[in-house]
């Protein structure tokens, strides 16, 4: 299919509105993503016509909910090609999942003196919800260090390895550098040592296909609202054998196996619902299917093939730019740029740009310990989505020129 | 204390656009007197996520003069006009102030708490001074 990109654009009314006087440009897809015309009306829809609590009722309302937010599952699932849509939790979005899993994970099977390795390049949440555990003294965390382009030193995994290690918990994509971790190659040696691994997808799912039965991770989890669905939902993708015997560690609605709850004693529901507790966002769940169709509906391949022409030429443009230092110069990188002009500070540079109506963010990106390792403060970040143009690249090079003539 | 404030409002009434006004900020920023090296540590940071603000004040004769420094410079000519409007006064002047001139001068954004640079908390932190000194200098 031929990407039409004017097409693209009219799905998304926010792209057509403007900010401060001028065009939106929205650089900021690393932070949430704009949503298409048919996720909103779907939200509207079962607000309008459907709106009730899923698996409780016999009325037609919850039984249309109830439907459609299982069929979600299924949408997810096959998104995700997990092999049951029962390996499919919904959670409010990828730190409500992690946090999840670490709660489970650390009830039993991940003791107080074990530990966790994850990398360099990864956001607070995969980095704090080990630190809650056990009562605040956390979960030992070993970290596989990054080289200066922003790539995972891989060949130090098997050092970091070593009879206390429970999990490896590592990012596919940088948030903040865009780089594309060798994740599948990762896991594989993971496997090698019988250890598990939990692969945060916030940022990969929305450029690349993504197939856990390919990967045989052990854990998946993403955001909704970064792959054009709404807010508050998420996806915690477990493999059965590994959901099953966790534990739930919240209580209540329909996570009890019916007729089981005693003040002594309660059972839990089957997968998925034993990890589901109280009403979750059944509104969210059904508008991210449609968000997942929607995709599909454009094929990931052709956004992956769009997001890397767009990705090079904003790299060759930005590169051209003189004082513009580039931080992340992975050889396989996602459609984020994180940069800084000379000794402009990120917020000055973000402050100007969008009084351009360009929207990037700045700061650390919930990436502090990153941001030390590259010993800088914080970064101007543009990421993009594929509704992003050649031409919105021009305009951010000509903003960045224009913070150039304030600053110097 | 509104003489100043009403000064700033005139002095902004001139700049016709967004591009003067960030101009003349960063004109501001760059002219501030840099804080004392000494004081520019953890213990007069105040933490936008942002950007920072650091933050001094001394006293003297019943009269507080407060110095300010940011690693951002908009941040720093906004906490230039802040540090204008509220320097050299007495505690019970400061406690009672209310700046009007930052919304008057169409800057009302960068004083939003959702903005993360440092400047709300660095007013609220310029008043518990003064709210301090006013019992300090009472006793």
């Amino acid at each position: 299919m031929t990407f039409d990109i004017k097409k693209i654009r009219a799905d998304f009314p926010i792209l057509s509105r403007e900010v401060n006087k001028k065009p939106l440009i929205y650089l900021d897809n690393g932070a949430t993503t704009q949503k298409p015309q048919v996720v909103i009306d779907k939200i509207v829809d079962i607000y309008t016509n459907y709106n009730s609590n899923i698996h409780r009722g016999v009325h037609y309302l919850s039984s249309y909910t109830s439907e459609a937010y299982e069929n979600s599952r299924k949408t997810v699932q096959s998104f995700i090609n997990a092999k049951y849509s029962h390996e499919v939790i919904f959670t409010s979005g990828t730190t409500g999942s992690i946090n999840t899993l670490a709660d489970s994970l650390c009830q039993d099977y991940i003791k107080p003196d074990d530990e966790v390795i994850i990398s360099e390049l990864e956001h607070h949440a995969n980095i704090v919800s080990w630190q809650v555990q056990f009562g605040g003294k956390g979960v030992k965390l070993k970290v596989l260090p990054i080289n200066d382009a922003g790539e995972l030193l891989i060949e130090k995994l098997p050092e970091l390895i070593s009879e206390k290690t429970k999990l490896i918990s590592i990012t596919q994509v940088s948030n903040t550098l865009g780089t594309v971790n060798p994740v599948k190659e990762i896991i594989k040696i993971a496997h090698q040592y019988n250890i598990p691994v939990l692969i945060d997808g916030a940022q990969a799912v929305q450029h690349t296909k993504v197939d856990v039965q390919d990967l045989d991770c052990d854990f998946y989890v993403f955001s909704g609202h970064k792959i054009y669905a709404p807010t508050g939902i998420g996806v915690l993708y477990g493999k059965e054998k590994w959901l099953d015997k966790l534990p739930p560690c919240q209580g209540g609605g329909d996570m009890i196996l019916s007729g089981s709850v005693s003040f002594e004693k309660t059972l839990y529901q089957r997968l998925p619902f034993k990890f589901e507790a109280g009403t979750t966002n059944y509104v969210g769940a059904i508008a991210m299917a449609t968000a997942l169709e929607y995709v599909q509906g454009i094929g990931i391949e052709n956004i992956e093939n769009y997001e890397k022409q767009l990705l090079e030429y904003a790299n060759k443009k930005l590169s051209s730019i003189s004082e513009l230092i580039i931080y992340g110069n992975a050889k396989n990188k996602a459609c984020v740029i994180s940069f800084l002009i000379d000794t402009v500070h990120h917020y000055d540079t973000g402050m100007i740009l969008d009084k351009l109506g360009i929207a990037v963010r700045t700061g650390t990106h919930c990436t502090e310990p990153l941001m030390k390792r590259l010993r800088i403060d914080g970064t101007v970040r543009a990421s993009m989505a594929f509704y992003n143009t050649f031409e919105e690249i021009d305009v951010l090079c000509s903003g960045i020129e224009r913070v150039k003539t304030m600053f110097f | 204390m509104s003489e100043i404030q009403e000064q700033i409002i005139e002095e902004f009434s001139l700049l016709e656009d967004w591009m003067d006004k960030y101009n003349y900020l960063i004109e501001l920023g760059k002219e501030l007197p840099a804080i004392d090296e000494k004081f520019k540590t953890d213990e007069y940071l105040i933490r936008g996520c942002q950007s920072k603000v650091w933050l001094n004040v001394e006293e003297k004769d019943g009269i507080l003069h407060f110095t300010a420094d940011s690693d951002a410079i908009i941040t720093k000519g906004i906490v230039s006009l802040l540090i204008k409007a509220i320097t050299g006064r007495t505690p019970d002047e400061i406690v009672e102030t209310e700046l009007y001139f930052i919304d008057k001068i169409g800057l009302k954004e960068n004083l939003s708490p959702t903005r993360a640079n440092g400047l709300v908390a660095m007013v609220k932190q310029m008043k518990l001074y003064a709210i301090a000194y006013r019992e300090k200098l009472k006793g």
